[in-house]
């Protein structure tokens, strides 16, 4: 167990090294010369040559890697070149609002979505699976802009139930902020986790053992929350896991909607402002935990069905 | 079984393809879906070469006129807005503004424009159109067949670009192995490691020019890993079968073993994977265009649409939202559902 600890950690410093080389080259190859950026409408040469010097890029490509590496490893990338604000206090402050937004979202999704779906599959082939089946295909054809767009003008504006954007602090501003983009966003993503938890329950309800379990005389609901539910949820688990890292970059188009000050917020003004420093350690953060939550998803792999050899 | 049995029914032997296609045909669902996206393509096609809604960029209406079959907003009627562009000329500066011996570099064009717009006298504009007016006047209805052009030519752009590389680094992965497995298994580690939006976001802060192409570039060049998957599991799988021991007993080349021995037993799942992407493709577009990342100003697609529309609700005009928002949901539903019919018609197995 600690060797494949080990192993898979080893494993993720070449893809981590990619990744750094990526956004390294996509950023000081193809992105230009950010000096011009910085130095504003009005430069000379020597604002310039002083900026570049600040900033390293007059130094040889090798060497510029080698800043972007050292940055990598102790978390500090400098400061933001729209707001001069430290990277790590925009991710200290713009993280929390965007955990307040997504934490809420994932566990009412995969509450109702698990719930829902061993509900049609039990009665798999019947007519409310079938209006189920069509009402998630119509919800998941409609473009999530078209939900939020229309959410916020309906119960924001028109029916005055919820406050139009903004953002506080505390339990209460959550109340008053985060409702109606957790709806929303519930609208937009329980339609494909309904539709891909009912495959999942479905693959264990024609199993055998569900049989053996009805002919022993076990109730309907020790069938399905027992038996199914446990064997069901190995798949679920790692579903849930895998959407994880998503929780780092926030719903941003909820988030850009609202005015909520989260990290996606953050990342589309980072965009159009060329704040580069900003989008290099939200890409590079985000795949550091994409990796770790893939490892910790197998871990949880094999907590879940102790026939799964990790080797 | 003995190898030689003449089969009971003397019907001339079938292709895969003539298989799948009779399969398709008894699909109704598949039926409808194909007919869907093929009227679509038809209008596209018009689109881009027979001049349909070619007068898109045009103000053939009054601002936010309404669609012709709704009652007219007695708002409306009561205070017609017309906005007119002439500039009175009582308000106009008759004296020579001082200007300090600074010469006005819009000068030239400046006059120029004011000569043309006391020529031309402006065209009568449109009370009401089929799908109402945005705005500035514009046609809906054109605005939404010119942005189905843009999106759907976007996305079938971007998918051949994707599946293009995708099948040919996971050809190269599946059937080398070794070494070139590895490297470009490291490449999909990359990838994948970064949320594919983001990626999509970083590249495009990175790329300062905005237009069709480099759209189609940056989702072509990020969306290939799926695509990848996929067909390096095939190629595993079948670079062991009899036929192709057979073909290189023969002297069949690694690349011919390749493209021209095992890429037809695999087409299948190229096609089932290129018409998923398109799907995605269009929405990751207009999600693109919408936050202003996407096509530039003078192109219209179902992003940038919807990009005007939260400000017209306000105001009570729905019809852009409307017109944009149903032309994708059928085209993606549509599309969706004839990636699935497919797919069934393709791989029976998968059911």
């Amino acid at each position: 167990m600690s060797f494949y600890l080990l192993r898979r950690v080893l494993q993720m410093i070449p893809t981590l090294f990619g990744v750094i080389l990526l956004v390294f080259l996509l950023f000081s190859w193809v992105g230009g010369d950010p000096a011009y950026v910085l130095a504003g409408k009005f430069s000379n040469p020597d604002d310039i040559a002083n900026i570049r010097r600040q900033l390293g890029v007059d130094q040889p490509l090798l060497v510029q890697l080698g800043i972007f590496i050292r940055q990598v490893l102790t978390f500090d990338f400098g400061n933001s070149w729209a707001t001069q604000e430290p990277v790590s206090h925009i991710f200290a402050t713009r993280l929390g609002p965007s955990l307040a937004l997504m934490v809420p979202m994932l566990i009412l999704e995969t509450l109702l979505g698990v719930t829902l779906a061993l509900a049609v599959a039990y009665v798999r082939d019947s007519w409310i699976d079938r209006l189920l089946t069509l009402t998630t295909t119509t919800a998941m054809s409609i473009s999530l802009l078209v939900y939020i767009i229309v959410g916020q003008y309906v119960f924001a504006y028109l029916l005055g139930w919820f406050p139009v954007q903004g953002w506080a602090t505390g339990g209460e501003g959550w109340v008053r902020f985060a409702v109606l983009p957790v709806l929303l966003g519930l609208a937009v993503s329980l339609a494909p986790a309904i539709r891909l938890y009912r495959t999942f329950v479905l693959d264990e309800i024609q199993q055998d053992y569900v049989r053996t379990a009805r002919a022993k005389g076990v109730s309907e609901w020790r069938v399905m929350l027992v038996h199914v539910l446990r064997n069901a949820s190995i798949p679920i688990v790692t579903n849930v896991l895998a959407s994880l890292p998503a929780l780092l970059i926030g719903a941003f188009l909820l988030e850009r909607f609202f005015s909520i000050p989260g990290i996606g917020r953050e990342v589309i003004l980072a965009v159009e402002r060329s704040d580069f420093p900003v989008i290099k350690s939200v890409t590079v953060s985000v795949a550091v935990a994409t990796m770790v939550f893939n490892l910790l998803a197998d871990l949880a792999y094999q907590w879940v069905d102790p026939r799964v050899q990790l080797s | 079984m003995s190898a030689v049995t003449v089969p009971a029914n003397t019907a001339p032997p079938q292709g895969l393809w003539q298989i799948a296609l009779r399969r398709l045909a008894r699909n109704p669902a598949g039926v409808a879906a194909a007919g869907v996206v093929a009227a679509f393509l038809v209008l596209i096609l018009a689109t881009a070469f027979a001049g349909l809604a070619a007068q898109w960029d045009d103000q053939v209406a009054a601002s936010f006129a309404p669609p012709g079959w709704l009652p007219a907003d007695p708002a409306d009627v009561a205070a017609p807005a017309q906005p007119s562009l002439a500039v009175p000329a009582a308000t106009e500066a008759t004296a020579p503004i001082e200007m300090y011996g600074v010469v006005d570099p819009l000068a030239a064009q400046l006059a120029l424009a004011q000569q043309h717009g006391a020529q031309t006298a402006e065209a009568p504009r449109n009370a009401w159109l089929l799908l109402g007016a945005d705005k500035w006047g514009r046609s809906v209805a054109q605005k939404t067949l010119k942005g189905a052009q843009t999106s759907v030519l976007v996305g079938l752009a971007a998918a051949l670009v994707a599946t293009l590389i995708g099948t040919l680094l996971g050809a190269l992965a599946g059937y080398c192995g070794g070494w070139v497995d590895a490297v470009i298994d490291w490449l999909y580690g990359v990838f994948t490691a970064v949320p594919y939006l983001l990626l999509v976001f970083a590249i495009a802060a990175v790329l300062q020019q905005k237009g069709v192409v480099t759209i189609v570039l940056i989702l072509g060049l990020t969306g290939w890993t799926g695509v990848y998957r996929l067909i390096r599991a095939e190629y595993l799988k079948h670079k062991v079968r009899e036929y192709v021991q057979a073909a290189r007993a023969i002297g069949a080349s690694h690349a011919r073993r390749m493209f021209v021995h095992i890429l037809p037993n695999v087409s299948h799942v190229v096609l089932v994977q290129l018409s998923q992407q398109v799907v995605s493709f269009i929405k990751a577009e207009v999600i693109l265009s919408f936050l202003g990342f996407g096509v530039p100003v003078d192109v219209v697609s179902w992003g940038s649409m919807l990009n005007e529309t939260p400000n017209e609700l306000i105001l009570g005009k729905w019809w852009q939202l409307a017109a944009a928002g149903l032309a994708m949901a059928l085209l993606v539903t549509a599309f969706a559902m004839l990636t699935d019919a497919l797919r069934d018609a393709l791989d029976p197995r998968l059911k």
